[in-house]
């Protein structure tokens, strides 16, 4: 693409700028107009959102989404990087399917496309899976969940913990205590017994991270814990880190915003694991990702076709979409709020998620010589969100409200792939 | 015999539950030799790595980045793998293992050694346990000498 400058962006520190971009680089930030000009005042001007913990659900799952549609959604977010979870089938647990799931990722080209490997064969929680050959495949794996599951064995936890050392590498691990979430269907509290639904206990999360940060500052490894949910976990986690462990934290769009309160009513569509808790507990992950505590937004996009959530409520599956919202509600919890800033924003957005997973090219300021990674918000416009984003899945847990902020430019190594909030290529 | 001072031995394997590992830290350092050690970090106690002059979880850095007069790789337990100090004896050998790729890339004058008895393809290919550069026969051969010299010390009380 021809060298472009961005006119009159506000940057993240308020500063207003014009950004020129050639050959996928920043050449210049200032008051220059070199190329084709592009009118983006009023929009500000961020490093492409990084997400740590995506579904993009191929192989296996392709009914649901596919490398290429969720990589459009995600661009549609903002985003010019993704981590693919592992729990495709096959299970991302082998160099030969990591390989597979970025090629897949580059082919599109949306966005980078990150694979996570599986921490132990086939998720099944009882034997370690090749770590070191996921590390020094081409996809250069250094993020391993079993997500979707917990490993929940200590000693494995313990040894995965210790070597994923050896290659720089980090666990991120989902906080499910099995034995306490078996068949569980929403939060257990007030609700759920209205409902009578079978409850899933905050502590089934709390005690897993309890039992982990303790592990990671035994065997001296960091630990990434996803999708914190309750404001429990939130105390465990900033112990943790008063207590010098290396553990950081994410939290997904939804527990910043929606209740068990959205229960009422069995609507699958806000069915998800962990599930959406009470007030007190949003309030305290708003509070958390405010002061450090939790460290990232991370969407867990987690498409499911009409079969799998148009259905009764225990029947229907897990989860809900994300990626095409997720920086309007990082805007209501961070701006429009007045509780923060567009500084704080980009760490959580961009900067850390890139941190934690050591991607290379991507949560980098904007700056002379950057990789040319952008997201341009219009954070005064407003939409109402309604079916078919791009996205093969409409479960889609926003369908109706109006959602401030919106993402109108994307740009992926110096290439739009959003232009005027609709897909560029 | 020749002097130990200033030479570099490395010790890739199962450090942790190695008494060759702990014996000969103690006894190479004492001879002024200096020790590197190699395992993945599972298998790395830190009551050890404190002892030696480096460690390191990469067996291609090491050997690419230190001159080794010496390396002696140790026998790696199958029951590790099953208590999941690492996922497979594929990637062990991959990661740990001593094969052509990494004896092309020792220095022609640096021995291979191993206390055996030898997974031949885990931790050691054959063809490096067999090559000119190895000591293994020798280290056999010597060890009898020494177990009759302890015992013979220990038993018959003495001196000379």
């Amino acid at each position: 693409m021809t060298k472009f400058t961005l006119v009159g962006a506000t940057l993240a520190d308020g500063a207003s700028a014009n950004i020129t971009v050639s050959g996928g680089t920043i050449t210049a930030i200032g008051s220059q107009t070199e190329g084709d000009i592009i009118d983006v005042s009023g929009l500000v001007a961020l490093p492409g959102f990084v997400d740590l913990h995506t579904h993009l659900r191929e192989p296996g799952f392709e009914q649901s989404e596919t490398v290429l549609t969720g990589s459009k959604a995600a661009a549609l977010g903002g985003y010019t990087a993704v981590h693919a979870m592992a729990n495709t089938h096959p299970v991302a647990d082998t160099a030969g399917v990591v390989e597979q799931v970025k090629a897949l990722g580059d082919e599109a080209g949306y966005v980078q496309v990150q694979p996570i490997g599986a921490v132990t064969v086939g998720l099944e929680g009882k034997q370690l899976a090749e770590l070191g050959a996921m590390a020094q495949s081409k996809a250069k794996v250094s993020v391993f969940s079993d997500d979707g599951k917990c490993v929940s064995d200590p000693l494995l936890m313990r040894r995965a913990l210790a070597y994923v050392k050896s290659f720089g590498g980090v666990i991120a691990q989902h906080a499910q205590e099995p034995r306490l979430t078996e068949n569980s269907q929403m939060h257990e509290g007030k609700v759920s017994t209205e409902l009578g639904l079978a409850g899933w206990p905050a502590v089934a999360e709390e005690s897993i991270i309890a039992r982990d940060v303790l592990l990671a500052e035994a065997v001296g490894s960091r630990i990434h814990i996803c999708h914190l949910s309750t404001a429990g976990s939130v105390e465990i986690v900033r112990w943790a880190k008063a207590r010098g462990i290396q553990v950081t934290a994410e939290v997904t769009p939804h527990h910043l915003l929606l209740t068990d309160e959205n229960a009422r009513g069995y609507d699958p569509v806000f069915k998800v694991n962990p599930p959406l808790r009470t007030a007190n507990d949003v309030a305290a992950l708003r509070e958390a990702l405010i002061d450090g505590t939790i460290d990232i937004v991370a969407t867990d996009h987690a498409p499911h076709p009409a079969e799998a959530k148009d259905c009764e409520w225990s029947a229907a599956a897990f989860g809900m979409l994300g990626l095409e919202t997720a920086a309007s509600i990082a805007q209501e919890v961070l701006i429009d709020s007045g509780l923060s800033d567009w500084k704080r924003f980009t760490e959580v957005m961009s900067t850390n998620p890139a941190k934690i997973s050591g991607i290379e090219g991507q949560g980098q300021a904007l700056e002379l010589g950057a990789p040319a990674n952008i997201a341009l918000i219009d954070p005064k416009a407003s939409r109402t969100i309604v079916d078919g984003g791009a996205s093969k899945s409409d479960n889609q847990p926003y369908r109706g409200l109006t959602l401030k902020g919106a993402v109108v430019h994307t740009i992926y190594r110096g290439e739009f792939t959003v232009r005027d909030s609709k897909l560029a290529k | 015999g020749a002097g130990l001072d200033g030479l570099s031995v490395a010790i890739v394997g199962d450090i942790a539950h190695s008494r060759v590992a702990r014996s000969n830290l103690t006894l190479l350092k004492t001879l002024g030799a200096k020790v590197h050690l190699v395992a993945p970090a599972t298998l790395l106690p830190k009551a050890l790595t404190e002892k030696a002059d480096s460690y390191s979880y990469s067996l291609d850095e090491t050997i690419d980045e230190v001159k080794l007069d010496a390396i002696m790789m140790l026998r790696v337990q199958s029951e590790r793998m099953n208590a999941s100090f690492f996922p497979s004896e594929r990637e062990y050998a991959r990661i740990w293992g001593l094969n052509q790729d990494r004896l092309a890339r020792l220095g022609k004058d640096t021995f291979i050694m191993h206390p055996g008895p030898m997974n031949r393809g885990l931790e050691i290919d054959a063809r490096s346990a067999d090559s000119d550069r190895s000591l293994i026969l020798d280290q056999v051969a010597n060890g009898v000498s020494v177990r009759m010299a302890i015992m013979y010390h220990l038993l018959a009380g003495g001196t000379e």
